[in-house]
């Protein structure tokens, strides 16, 4: 719990923060709020030799109405996603999963951008980010570019982001029915398996679904099986259960550790698959 | 004319605890606040294998780094400090404070580094090599008992540490079992139940992890040590015995103390070589536990197996009970490690009434972390295995488990009750406190709700269980650091009250109810009196705070003093207000003639008056400060009823605690609050272990779930709102009536949760379910009942 010595500076601005970066040779790393990082540094499983503090750049922080989208900053703590009254009006489930991360400490210190950057295999906000077709707009010596959820997830902990770049925001277009459903792990809450599934739905019939799992696998994913056999169809218990009981089985690779087998967490996709669709459904009928 | 309280009698009163301002503001002063000019910090390398002998330990890259003024190997401290000693009369292997030869579990320290800041020692830490021969790790508790895979101390064949003994009807003071009563009781009975119990090892994990300073003055030829410690006295008599050194040469210091839970009972190695480097090199150092080696260097609690066999009439009447026990105490004995299951052994009667009762233990080495005391220490397991035993008989039967229990209580008019374990029950009366947690529980309400839960298909369990515990740890019969506790009262020349304690609280709040008690005594303000402990120059005696025996031990011996000051304070007073002492009362700072209330003098002036006695009385020395040595001829047994309902989630195995009702006697209450606090913390860790908590190790014998990322602690939205009733059987082994409340908490909640979480499974067949309770394992068992 003693990390190897290293400097630590505050970055200004984001443009601060990229020429920092930059600088620093690959030498440095960003922090925000710490909660992934720094536990890492403290098993000196990382081992920066310089922390470049970016949580304090005003242009980071806050959640924001742009046209028809919603634009969170990357710096923004869970604890604000979850309390937001825009979120909790235009995108509760992005509000429901922001609520279930980890412990208070964790939502009160823990960004948005910290997680997608991380991207723990049993993160929360990678799930509901795929569903909402999210872009994610990052900044780098070469200027801006702007990522689809789609393609940022790569593998474990692993992501589109190059180490001298900067994830800004994420923007989305909110929708009101969508759920999250998610297995606490009891020690850390991180998801063991966390669903989030988005339904479009007109005159009771799924227009399209979009259905993301986090916790089973290497990295958040989406389940097409389940969306393609939930397109098209009314809307209703039946289709939903069938949907929902597909969920994971196109899924290779699924996880196993002291907390959950394999074949635990396969038997939970289904579980909480359902109920998420059972959320989406209940808050588009509202 | 009738006397007018100002001053309110304090105990029996809901204070707030005293110490609570300071800590919540960060103004408390632990270990790791002591800063001393000079101060080196000592950082400990680790074995990170379970078991190996050591082929090469490299330390010179570590010595050579800027900033380290030393490198130790056991090998090297081996010549500066004796072995490890224990604190039981059992045999037990040697064990070096850091490791010479061969590691026995990962966590063991290989070597010291001392430097500058902790970063540099950690540093130094990480640039030691060494290099392991492995050899096969002994995990599995039955296999390690063949001698499988290894021997882990070769004086300990097959790795029994302790060969098996035996207890209960029909074994003589020798230890000489005669099985003829048992073995009929079984002849006779109607129905026997039989079931393999795990009592899982637990991570005592206290807030404040541990940490030393030791300050050794060659100048003085003296040490001084702050510990986060239960008992700075024994700490100092065994650091003295370790080093060489005199008692009257050592001081040991325990501060704020952020929780013990049993775990800082043990002197550990991390505290000798402390003392002994810091003797060794005539420098201050500091040492401060860092979370990833409190799960693996501070003590394990638990981890007994039992296999428990019931026999019993067709009404449930119980005929007789066989616990056979094993043990699984890690790689080492520790202070108390030995001793720890055989209060098992003493508490398998419970509450009942049992004619024949067979119990044995064997305990076992292995090659994890060493247990010891935690929260409860043997007991919890005893009321476990026995209350999950007649719920299964319960069950069996189909009767109510709360009849089942009625029909084998101790009745109310056999106390004090010698149980043939050894032990005596002072007092009880436990058909009283079922009836009291029926009622508040609504038991009859609640089996119709469960019922009406099940038609909705909701999977909803009842539990309920009895338990005794035995608290108030003494006499010195039953307690090798003797069974004790000190205490000095001081009448200061204003008229404040300073008062010493061997008591070492470290979140039980004695400074809060040992104050009530002793501004009762004097009729003074509760700010007045200051209660000092946890230092040995302050505190001249003492044993300190675990078995719940600070109140009912060392709150006895406060009073004791008190009362001997009062009576001395009587004998200068009396003069003064030309009236026999024997007539006079103290009551809101004054000492008055009984019935004279206006007659008085103040409190301050007759304290005054003792220090400058002019004219001192015939026959009486100055001042005002008296001790007392307070033994109790007996321990004390506090009791009580928990219940329980959980629902588990039928798709996902989850199980929920929906209510919980906690009735608890531990005698007279001096702060309700503070025992209602303690109660909290005790089911917490209880629940915590029947639902979450579990120290996991894999077949290499490393922990899996050695960091809070994987250890569960259970938090405050694990809990519906606790539902507590007092009831109050005042003991008669002290005057105060006090049992002791620290630990109950941890007894009746874990069997009542597993016996709730087994009705709500009910429909899969299932009879038991090991803890911890987690959801997977749940979830297998409404699969298989599907099947």
């Amino acid at each position: 719990m003693i990390p190897t010595g290293f400097e630590y500076e505050r970055a200004t601005s984001v443009a601060d923060a990229v020429a920092r970066l930059r600088a620093s040779n690959g030498a440095a790393k960003l922090i925000a709020g710490g909660h992934s990082l720094v536990p890492l540094m403290k098993l000196r499983l990382s081992e920066p030799g310089r922390l470049i503090d970016i949580a304090r750049i005003p242009e980071l922080c806050g959640i924001r109405q742009v046209g028809d989208a919603i634009e969170i900053g990357a710096a923004t703590v869970h604890h604000d996603v979850a309390t937001s009254p825009l979120i909790a009006t235009r995108c509760p489930m992005l509000a429901e999963a922001a609520a279930e991360i980890g412990d208070p400490q964790v939502r009160n210190r823990g960004t948005l951008g910290g997680s997608l950057a991380h991207a723990d295999p049993s993160a929360d906000y990678p799930a509901v980010i795929l569903v909402l077709n999210a872009t994610i707009h990052i900044v780098g010596p070469g200027g801006e570019r702007v990522v689809q959820a789609a393609t940022f997830f790569k593998d474990l902990l692993t992501v589109d982001l190059d180490p001298q770049e900067v994830i800004v925001s994420v923007r989305f277009k909110p929708v009101v029915s969508a759920g999250y459903a998610k297995l606490h792990q009891r020690a850390s809450h991180y998801a063991i398996v966390g669903v989030a599934g988005v339904l479009d739905i007109q005159g009771g019939v799924v227009r399209s679904a979009c259905v993301a799992v986090t916790g089973a696998s290497t990295h958040a994913m989406r389940l097409s099986n389940v969306e393609h056999a939930l397109a098209g169809q009314p809307l209703n218990d039946e289709s939903i259960h069938k949907a929902a009981s597909i969920a994971g089985a196109g899924v290779a690779v699924v996880n196993a550790d002291v907390h959950a087998s394999e074949e635990y967490r396969r038997a939970m996709i289904p579980v909480f698959t359902k109920r998420a669709l059972e959320k989406a459904r209940a808050r588009s009928s509202a | 004319m009738a006397t007018t309280h100002v001053l309110p009698k304090l105990v029996g009163q809901r204070i707030k605890r005293r110490e609570d301002p300071r800590l919540i503001q960060g103004r408390g002063t632990y270990v790791d606040d002591v800063k001393i000019v000079g101060m080196q910090h000592i950082a400990f390398k680790r074995s990170d294998i379970a078991h190996g002998r050591i082929r090469r330990l490299d330390v010179s890259v570590a010595k050579a780094l800027e900033g380290v003024e030393a490198v130790f190997t056991g090998a090297q401290l081996a010549e500066l400090i004796r072995p490890m000693p224990i604190g039981t009369p059992f045999p037990s292997p040697t064990h070096r404070a850091i490791a010479v030869d061969v590691v026995r579990y990962v966590g063991e320290a290989v070597a010291v580094v001392v430097a500058r800041d902790r970063y540099v020692a950690r540093d130094a830490v990480d640039a030691i090599v060494v290099e392991y021969e492995p050899l096969p790790a002994v995990v599995d508790l039955e296999r390690a008992m063949t001698g499988q895979p290894a021997v882990i101390h070769a004086d300990f064949p097959n790795n029994i540490a302790l060969p098996q003994i035996a207890s209960g009807t029909g074994v003589d003071a020798s230890g000489k079992a005669d099985d003829t009563k048992i073995d009929q009781a079984f002849a006779a009975a109607d129905v026997v139940i039989s079931q393999r119990m795990v009592n899982q090892r637990l991570v005592p994990n206290a807030m404040e992890p541990r940490g030393v300073v030791a300050h050794y003055e060659p100048g003085k030829g003296s040490l001084t040590m702050w510990s986060s410690t239960q008992n700075p006295h024994i700490l100092r008599s065994m650091v003295a015995g370790m080093l060489g050194l005199g008692e009257s040469q050592v001081r040991a210091i325990a501060p704020e103390v952020g929780g013990g839970f049993g775990a800082k009972i043990n002197i550990y190695a991390e505290e000798y070589v402390a003392a002994a480097v810091s003797k060794a090199l005539g420098l201050p150092v500091k040492w401060i536990e860092e979370r990833t080696e409190a799960f693996v260097a501070t003590t394990h609690g638990r981890d007994i197996l039992g296999y428990v066999d019931l026999a019993a009439t067709k009404d449930g009447k119980v005929l007789g009970l066989k616990l056979r026990l094993i043990a699984d105490i890690g790689a080492y004995n520790m202070l108390l490690t030995a001793a720890i299951p055989t209060l098992t052994m003493l508490m398998a009667n419970a509450t009942y009434d049992i004619p024949a009762i067979r119990a044995t233990l064997v305990e076992v080495f292995t090659n994890k972390t060493p247990t010891d005391a935690y929260r409860g220490a043997g007991r919890p397991e005893a009321t476990y295995f026995v209350e999950r035993a007649m719920d299964m008989l319960a069950a069996e039967l189909r009767i109510d488990p709360a009849e089942v229990r009625r029909r084998n209580f101790i009745p109310s008019d056999k106390f004090p009750y010698a149980t043939q374990m050894g032990a005596v029950y002072d007092s009880g009366d436990y058909e009283k406190a079922l009836d009291v947690a029926l009622a508040a529980a609504g038991w009859e309400a609640l089996k119709a709700e469960r019922d009406a839960a099940r038609k909705q298909g909701r999977l909803v369990g009842l539990g309920l269980s009895m338990y005794v515990e035995v608290c108030g740890v003494g006499p010195s019969a039953s307690l090798p650091t003797g069974g004790w506790e000190h205490a000095q009262v001081t009448v200061e020349r204003d008229g404040r009250i300073t008062a010493a304690t061997g008591a070492s609280p470290h979140g039980q709040g004695n400074e809060t109810t040992f104050a009530q008690m002793l501004a009762d005594q004097f009729g003074v303000p509760l700010e007045h009196v200051t209660i000092l402990h946890g230092d040995t120059a302050v505190v001249k005696q003492g044993i300190g705070t675990f078995g719940s025996r600070s109140q009912a031990v060392g709150g006895t011996a406060l009073v004791m003093a008190g009362a001997r000051v009062k009576a001395k304070m009587a004998k200068f007073a009396g003069p003064l207000l030309e009236a026999h002492e024997a007539d006079l009362v103290f009551e809101n700072g004054i000492i008055s003639v009984k019935g004279l209330p206006t007659s008085g003098k103040s409190f301050k002036d007759v304290a005054s008056y003792a220090y400058v006695p002019v004219p001192l009385p015939e026959g009486l020395e100055p001042g005002l400060s008296e001790e007392a040595f307070f033994e109790p001829k007996n321990n004390t047994y506090p009791f009580g009823c928990h219940i329980s309902m959980v629902e588990v989630d039928r798709q996902t195995g989850e199980p929920r605690l929906l209510k919980l009702v906690a009735v608890d006697d531990a005698g007279t209450l001096i702060n309700p609050l503070i025992v209602e606090g303690q109660i909290h913390g005790g089911l917490a860790q209880g629940i915590g272990q029947a639902l979450i908590e579990e120290a996991v190790y894999d077949e290499q014998g490393q922990l899996l779930t050695g960091s809070f990322m994987d250890y569960a602690m259970p938090r405050a939205t694990d809990f519906p709102r606790f539902e507590l009733q007092a009831m109050v059987t005042p003991t008669p082994v002290n005057p105060l009536g006090a049992k002791g409340v620290g630990e109950a908490g941890t007894l009746g909640s874990t069997p009542c949760l597993v016996a709730a979480t087994v009705d709500a499974l009910r429909e899969f067949g299932v009879k038991h379910i090991d803890m911890s309770l987690r959801p997977e394992k749940l979830w297998r068992i409404i699969q298989g009942g599907r099947a």
